[in-house]
């Protein structure tokens, strides 16, 4: 960088280098129809999965069904059990994060969707947590429901043998 | 069409800390402003440009000469905020304006505290008020005034 | 070159705000649409691509989300502009020019109404110097309405007859949100919001969306009847700082003009004119003079969905060739405070 003509006024000052420019705005998220589905089913204790006609169980939905590009127009009621197809195991400590460290975050494939959801697991060591385990669901007090997903306090093994979980991309065609 | 479900919002609120390098040229303006100076930068052509930019907008070469400029300064055009937003830098009803401080070939965006509507008008003569502190940031000139 | 068409055009009706559907509800029917126009499904369509700003829901990658709702499956080649609509026309434009693929779907979409939609749009300003004292789009295009009075180049009531004329034009379009017809001499009779304009001079808050499919060559003429054919397309951006730009004119959108061959006479013309003097700024410099055909759709004035209004322009000059109501447009996008970014493209129908 080539060398800047200062004027004499600023001789012998300090500097600025960086500055500091903040910015907060505030929004109104609207959930839209089908994730609105999904948050009042935590609610009533359920996981609601959608699907469009001859298309997969999304669950979360937002709606569309990805591969088909329609409307999912049907909600699936789908049991609190799945399998754990991926985990990672957070050892790092993150601004906002209100676990105690080190804690294991899933992707749990619940029986009968073809989308995993994200959850805690908990009730089990870091070092046992596997691709595979059965895992269910545990909620909060019936009185504490609501429409989030903090409805679920996490999953947990349930104690089922484990079952063989398909790798990614494997069965995949188009 | 859809049937309204009672579809749930909620409040989003993002909010970002940001700090920013400034460079020596970005850097010396708001040097500038900290100490109360106005500084623009000498472009290809001559003319002096606030706020002052590392580079020539016309040719994009470095530009290096910082020229001290202001402190009074002209309006070159202006619009009246009747009713302020709750970010815009100052509350009561206020103009923005570009103001073209002496010395200076092109005008920069700023608010001005006239008062009224009618002590608006382009090419009126403006002054800088200056923020009691000071931390080098745009803040630092408060707004300007009649002079 | 490749001979690139318009080959069909859909949008949703513009709204204050869409409080029911999230944005990939409210974008699946637009496209469904449009694919249906041209008589494609998505396997069918060669590349796509999308205009949008996270900015306005306020969540990185929202636009991600949103192709669902196209059906990206088997995998799509597809790319994305934080930029209106009309931008991604243009990519999509030149990636039909590289010769691989034949056809295109571009869509856009976005919700003003959730978030705050000045300081939003107040992000693109200059970090430093601009951004942090959070200008509103209003008082910024105020300021170039002011420049022009100053020059004689405008009267108010010239403000107020783009304004009233938009909404009355916009009475003939089901899409449009404000519609309705107030003479302009009683439109000069309002208080103004920021000195000088007036509401009626701004354009409304709108949640959007529209979509466009390009076709290239041999394959335009297979799907569609009369296509709409790009016979230029450009785009120009002017410094970032207002007081180093000349506001009365708008030097990109003539430059933009000149290298679009846009020249000679038109049946309509589409200018996305957010403010009523930017209209005025536009014809010039687009050399309309006093055309009796600007803005038919009523225009940004009538519907302003941000990241949309653009593209629209050209998808309703693109329809009325398409009908065969008109044989020659001039379309206008624009993007950034005060005119900064501005795209032009000439459309013509085969005669």
């Amino acid at each position: 960088m080539p060398d800047i003509t200062l004027p004499a006024s600023l001789d012998g000052v300090e500097l600025v280098r960086s500055v500091r420019t903040p910015a907060r705005m505030e929004y109104t998220y609207t959930a839209g129809v089908a994730t609105t589905r999904f948050l009042k089913g935590l609610a009533q204790g359920k996981i609601l999965g959608e699907r469009a006609q001859g298309g997969k169980v999304y669950v979360p939905s937002r709606g569309a069904d990805p591969q088909l590009g329609v409307p999912t127009t049907e909600q699936v009621d789908l049991p609190h059990v799945g399998t754990l197809v991926s985990f990672c195991v957070v050892n790092v400590a993150f601004y906002g994060q209100g676990m105690e460290i080190p804690y294991t975050s899933g992707l749990i494939l619940l029986d009968g969707s073809d989308l995993p959801l994200m959850h805690l697991i908990q009730e089990c060591p870091v070092e046992d947590v596997h691709i595979g385990m059965r895992v269910e669901a545990v909620w909060v007090d019936a009185s504490d429901l609501g429409p989030t997903l903090e409805s679920i306090r996490y999953f947990r093994p349930n104690g089922e043998p484990d079952v063989p979980v398909r790798q990614p991309g494997e069965g995949v065609t188009w | 069409m859809t049937d309204d479900i009672g579809v749930l919002s909620a409040p989003l609120i993002i909010e970002y800390p940001f700090s920013r390098t400034t460079g020596p040229v970005i850097g010396a303006f708001l040097t500038g402003l900290r100490e109360q100076i106005l500084l623009g930068i000498r472009a290809r052509d001559g003319r002096v440009v606030i706020p002052p930019t590392e580079y020539d907008s016309a040719t994009g070469e470095d530009l290096t000469e910082l020229v001290e400029v202001g402190p009074g300064g002209v309006v070159d055009t202006w619009a009246w905020v009747r009713h302020p937003m709750p970010k815009h830098p100052l509350q009561v009803p206020f103009a923005w304006a570009l103001v073209r401080p002496d010395g200076a070939d092109v005008g920069f965006l700023q608010p001005v505290d006239a008062g009224s509507l009618e002590a608006m008008a382009t090419g009126m003569r403006v002054k800088p008020r200056w923020g009691d502190e000071r931390e080098g940031s745009i803040h630092d000139l408060a707004c300007w005034e009649p002079e | 070159m490749r001979d690139v068409a318009v080959i069909a055009f859909a949008q949703m009706p513009n709204v204050r705000a869409e409080t029911v559907l999230n944005e990939v509800e409210m974008l699946m029917p637009v496209i469904r649409d449009v694919r249906g126009r041209a008589g494609l499904d998505q396997q069918q369509i060669g590349f796509t691509c999308s205009g949008s700003t996270d900015y306005l829901s306020g969540q990185a990658f929202s636009f991600v989300s949103t192709l669902d709702g196209v059906g990206p499956w088997p995998p799509i080649q597809e790319s994305h502009v934080e930029m209106d609509g009309a931008w991604a026309l243009y990519e999509a434009w030149v990636k039909l020019q590289l010769g691989d693929v034949d056809t295109a779907l571009v869509y856009c979409y976005g919700k003003s109404a959730p978030g705050p939609l000045h300081e939003v749009l107040s992000r693109q300003l200059d970090p430093y110097h601009v951004a942090p004292l959070w200008p509103d789009a209003i008082s910024l295009a105020a300021l170039q309405a002011r420049a022009m009075l100053d020059a004689g180049k405008a009267r108010e009531e010239d403000f107020c007859e783009v304004a009233a004329r938009s909404r009355r034009n916009a009475m003939n379009n089901p899409n449009a949100q404000l519609a309705w017809s107030v003479s302009e001499y009683d439109l000069i009779n309002e208080e103004p919001l920021v000195d000088p304009l007036r509401k009626s001079d701004c354009p409304p808050t709108t949640d959007g969306a529209s979509a466009v499919v390009l076709a290239a060559g041999d394959r335009a003429r297979e799907l569609c009847r009369r296509p709409a054919w790009i016979r230029g397309i450009d785009h120009r951006i002017e410094p970032m700082a207002l007081g180093m730009r000349d506001l009365t004119v708008s030097a990109s959108t003539r430059l933009a003009g000149t290298k679009a061959g846009a020249t000679g006479t038109y049946d309509v013309a589409e200018l996305h004119a957010p403010f009523s003097h930017q209209e005025l700024i536009l014809r010039e410099a687009l050399s309309l003079g006093d055309h009796g055909n600007v803005n038919p759709s009523g225009g940004a004035l009538a519907a302003n969905p941000v990241m949309v209004a653009g593209l629209t322009r050209i998808g309703e000059v693109a329809q009325r060739i398409m009908d065969g109501t008109a044989t020659r447009g001039v379309a206008h996008a624009t993007s950034g405070p005060c005119l900064q970014q501005n795209l032009v493209t000439v459309l013509e129908g085969d005669s």
